[in-house]
């Protein structure tokens, strides 16, 4: 598949969405809604289960599956009250020592009246800047589409993982072919410049691991809930102010 | 970054005196050139009335026909601001990391062009007899698009000051982020953003003063993560730029919408100044912040 086809392919309809993932991998899930502020976004969703018998607190990007579900989760594009939803519940998990799991899946952060008028920008900042100090072990896998700002909201983990037909960018290849060259017609060149596909990334280490998708069988779920559960286990016994320093050399690798 | 956009959005506006600064950048008006003498006088890019240099750099870049703020680049931004500054990572560079076709030529072209290597200028300065470290970033460089260079070179910025015990002043421009250097450019939000981090669990201050623009990947990293948010009268600043927004919700944008003075009202800027007096309030901020307590 070359770069075009696969960014065609991680916004392809039927793709697991985040609510999946976690009725797949996470036992006893149970949702916790809101942001304690304004409302509760439900491009966010969030909550508290086990994986492999450990608790664990995960945050996804939910897209929603069908016209319905799309519409309620806002197409997976967050408001500023879906980030600090997901910083609220982040803090918890810090307060408990759990360990966090973000599914990263969005085009990128809703652009409109609401999102500008309740800060964005702000919500996103402070996303990034509270999960990059959080005392807990962080793990953020993109699934889908890692769009801009509005994925590394979610991702500014100790690790970040992506499937094989996911991706993850600065910009949309659209956005990128028409501010750049004003050309709707170079999207797929774009797509390869951009550097956004799953080895990319791997190469350039923005990402630590590339999953297989198995085709999204019960086998990729099975192997990945136990690489999840291993990554917790090794991080578990970590101290928090090396979990933040080696998160920074992470970071500061670029 | 997608201020080339905005730049063409806001040209079919009507014009206003008292409003923002995001009309045409000064290189676009090439017709003046031939009858205006270099550096002695310079045309206004909103009244288009012919105002002395001397003039114009005294009134530190604001018309003083129509009240326009032109746009300063880093290092005037730092002279109006600062009594003393001395620059620090200035051979911080970087090149095409992504092989990303057409950067390199624009990258050569800049740098012939601004004499800078990239799009935001940092050191130590004094404001107000206080010392602190300083970044300002540069309208000039693909409207302070942030990219490898200008991300490290804040970061760096930031982990000098917490060395050095120092506030930070950041003179924050941006369109966003540098697409050009793809996921490289999104790393440098978290990069900037853990060193901010780690210099405010130091104790230690960080006042942003936004400038006009302020958006994209820049607004939604270290503009907003300081403890005190200054911005510059009229500025824009906001996540997505007004035409991206207005794209996506298919309707016009209300008037005033993304300026400094609607943050204000909606709760996202702690204090609007006009340029004249921004020395003044940050030497002012500066000293009530660095000044022990209880001394
Ligand atoms: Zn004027």
């Amino acid at each position: 598949m070359n770069a075009y086809e696969i960014v065609m392919k991680s916004r392809e309809k039927g793709r697991p969405t985040a609510m999946q993932y976690i009725e797949k991998i996470v036992e006893g899930f149970i949702e916790l809604h809101g942001d304690r502020r304004f409302a509760d976004d439900a491009a966010v969703i969030g909550g508290v289960g086990f994986i492999e018998g450990k608790p664990v607190t995960v945050i996804g990007i939910e897209k929603g599956t069908d016209t319905k579900a799309k519409i309620e989760h806002n197409f997976g594009c967050a408001h500023p009250e879906g980030y600090r939803k997901a910083m609220r519940l982040m803090k918890e998990a810090e307060k408990f020592h759990r360990p966090v799991l973000c599914l990263v899946d969005t085009s990128g952060a809703y652009c409109g009246i609401g999102a500008e008028e309740r800060g964005q920008s702000e919500a996103i900042a402070n996303s990034i800047m509270e999960m990059i100090r959080l005392r807990t072990p962080t793990l953020s896998i993109i699934i889908g589409e890692g769009g801009s700002g509005g994925a590394l909201g979610l991702s500014a983990a100790d690790e970040v993982w992506i499937t094989e037909t996911a991706t993850y960018s600065v910009i949309s290849p659209e956005g990128c072919a028409s501010i750049l060259w004003k050309d709707s017609g170079k999207v797929a060149q774009a797509c390869e410049s951009l550097k956004l596909t799953a080895n990319d990334l791997l190469a350039l280490r923005a990402v630590e691991k590339v999953l297989p998708e198995l085709q999204f069988s019960d086998e990729f779920f099975v192997g990945l809930k136990a690489e999840i559960a291993q990554f917790f286990a090794q991080k578990r016994g970590v101290a928090p102010d090396r979990l933040i320093e080696e998160r920074y050399e992470r970071f500061r690798k670029f | 970054m997608n201020f080339e956009d905005l730049k063409k959005f806001f040209f079919k506006k009507p014009k206003n005196a008292l409003e923002g600064t995001d009309e045409a950048a000064p290189q676009e008006a090439p017709s003046t050139e031939a009858v205006i003498p270099e550096k002695l006088a310079e045309k206004c890019e909103k009244c288009g009335k012919i105002i002395l240099s001397d003039e114009m750099r005294e009134n530190c870049g604001v018309c003083p026909k129509c009240g326009y703020y032109k746009k300063l680049n880093a290092r005037e931004r730092i002279e109006i601001c600062a009594e003393q500054f001395e620059e620090l990572f200035g051979e911080e560079t970087s090149e095409n990391i992504l092989d990303f076709p057409g950067y390199d030529e624009k990258l050569a072209a800049l740098r012939e062009k601004t004499g800078e290597r990239d799009g935001a200028v940092c050191g130590r300065a004094t404001i107000g007899g206080v010392e602190c470290a300083v970044f300002s970033m540069d309208y000039r460089f693909m409207m302070g698009s942030m990219g490898h260079t200008v991300g490290e070179k804040i970061t760096k910025t930031f982990e000098y000051a917490t060395e050095n015990r120092l506030p930070v002043v950041g003179f924050v421009l941006s369109g966003g982020a540098r697409m050009q250097e793809g996921i490289v450019s999104l790393m440098q939000m978290a990069k900037t953003s853990a060193a901010v981090a780690k210099h405010s669990e130091a104790g230690l201050l960080y006042i942003s003063v936004l400038t006009d623009p302020t958006t994209g990947g820049v607004s939604a990293s270290f503009a907003f993560e300081s403890d005190v948010i200054m911005a510059e009268k009229g500025a824009l600043i906001g996540f997505a730029g007004p035409r991206v927004i207005e794209q996506t919700i298919r309707q016009k944008l209300p008037e005033g919408f993304q300026r400094a003075e609607f943050l204000q009202k909606k709760g996202f800027v702690d204090l609007i100044v006009e340029r004249k007096e921004m020395k003044e309030k940050l030497a002012s901020l500066l000293k009530i912040h660095c000044m022990e307590a209880d001394a």
